[in-house]
């Protein structure tokens, strides 16, 4: 909440002082961000029924997911499904740590973590519209061997 | 030119509100098919959108300003080819800011491309801010111990700035 408050006292005094400077700047910035926002708002908001529709299917299975974790295939799927999912971090974090207090084991918790916060499958037509088709999915699936490789990483070295 | 430019983007909108029908629909059909899901379906997509309803003016007016001020050579001395290893510490820092979903930040990664920022910075942008943001990883160390989130940390860094290197290379090739 405060960061909100923060964020938006800085763009309001951001805003009176650009436009005590330059009247026309200022008008030509606010037309700007409503370019964009009418560019962007349909994918924001299939983002945002896709992320309701991810959680509210999958969430109470995550347990499962983790609860029956066999060798490579087990770690591949918890991969996947963290790339699937979203979830904020508020909700995350408790629940990987009471899989890591129940017994699964630390890679496979690193991989979910990972690849639930650097990955995202839902959210990939709003980063292929802003950024384009080939870096969104490079981006995408690099980002998926290397949450790959640090889960493994974090299972040997801790 | 520019007419044909028009009608691409008028195409692409006409493509998102395509699939903003589809995912509407598919929204729909999941209320019908599994009722019992329905209630945590629509409070999640409700969550979300009152957390990016918070921000996102805010993001959009900063982005307009951001474009009407600052000038490409500054962004391309900060953030651009040659910005080395200082560019990719401002990306790190820019992204690690607690401010919002990472569905914001791609209207805000999109700018900082146009002005000139390098590819490796922008991944790096992007990547920070899906994943090192200071909220989460003070929840990551309270629920997962100093060393769990120290190790994931240290890795997610150097690997973020390694993949940063690696896109900028395949995008370049590319052109």
């Amino acid at each position: 909440m405060k960061t909100v408050i923060l964020i938006n006292g800085l763009v309001i005094i951001s805003l009176i002082i650009s436009f005590s400077k330059d009247k026309m700047k200022t008008k030509k910035s606010l037309m700007i961000a409503l370019k964009t926002l009418g560019k962007i708002a349909p994918s924001i908001l299939s983002v945002i029924l896709l992320i309701g529709i991810m959680y509210g299917l999958f969430a109470d299975k995550i347990a499962l997911f983790f609860g029956q974790e066999n060798g490579v295939i087990g770690f591949v799927t918890i991969a996947l499904f963290g790339s699937v999912i979203h979830m904020p971090a508020l909700l995350a974090f408790p629940l990987a740590g009471s899989f890591l207090a129940e017994g699964a084991s630390i890679s496979s918790v690193a991989a979910f973590i990972t690849t639930l916060t650097m990955i995202g499958i839902v959210t990939l037509p709003l980063e292929i519209k802003t950024m384009g088709k080939k870096f969104a999915i490079y981006r995408n699936l690099i980002s998926f061997a290397i949450a790959l490789i640090i889960a493994v990483l974090m299972g040997v070295i801790l | 030119m520019k007419e044909q430019m028009m009608k691409k983007n008028q195409k692409n909108s006409k493509k998102g509100f395509l699939f903003l029908g589809l995912v509407i629909v598919g929204t729909v059909l999941t209320s019908i098919l599994v009722p019992e899901k329905s209630p945590l379906i629509l409070q999640t997509s409700f969550d979300y959108f009152k957390q990016m309803a918070m921000v996102f003016p805010a993001i959009l007016i900063l982005m307009g300003l951001f474009n009407v001020w600052v000038s490409k050579e500054f962004v391309m001395s900060h953030l651009g080819e040659s910005s080395g290893v200082k560019g990719i510490a401002v990306a790190f820092f820019l992204g690690a800011i607690p401010t919002g979903p990472i569905f914001v930040a791609f209207p805000m990664a999109q700018a900082l491309l146009k002005k000139g920022a390098s590819y490796t910075n922008i991944v790096i942008f992007l990547s920070a801010w899906a994943c090192i943001k200071i909220p989460q990883e003070l929840m990551e160390l309270q629920f997962m111990g100093v060393k769990f989130m120290l190790a994931r940390l240290g890795m997610t860094i150097v690997f973020i700035t390694i993949m940063g290197m690696i896109i900028n290379k395949l995008m370049s090739m590319e052109k």
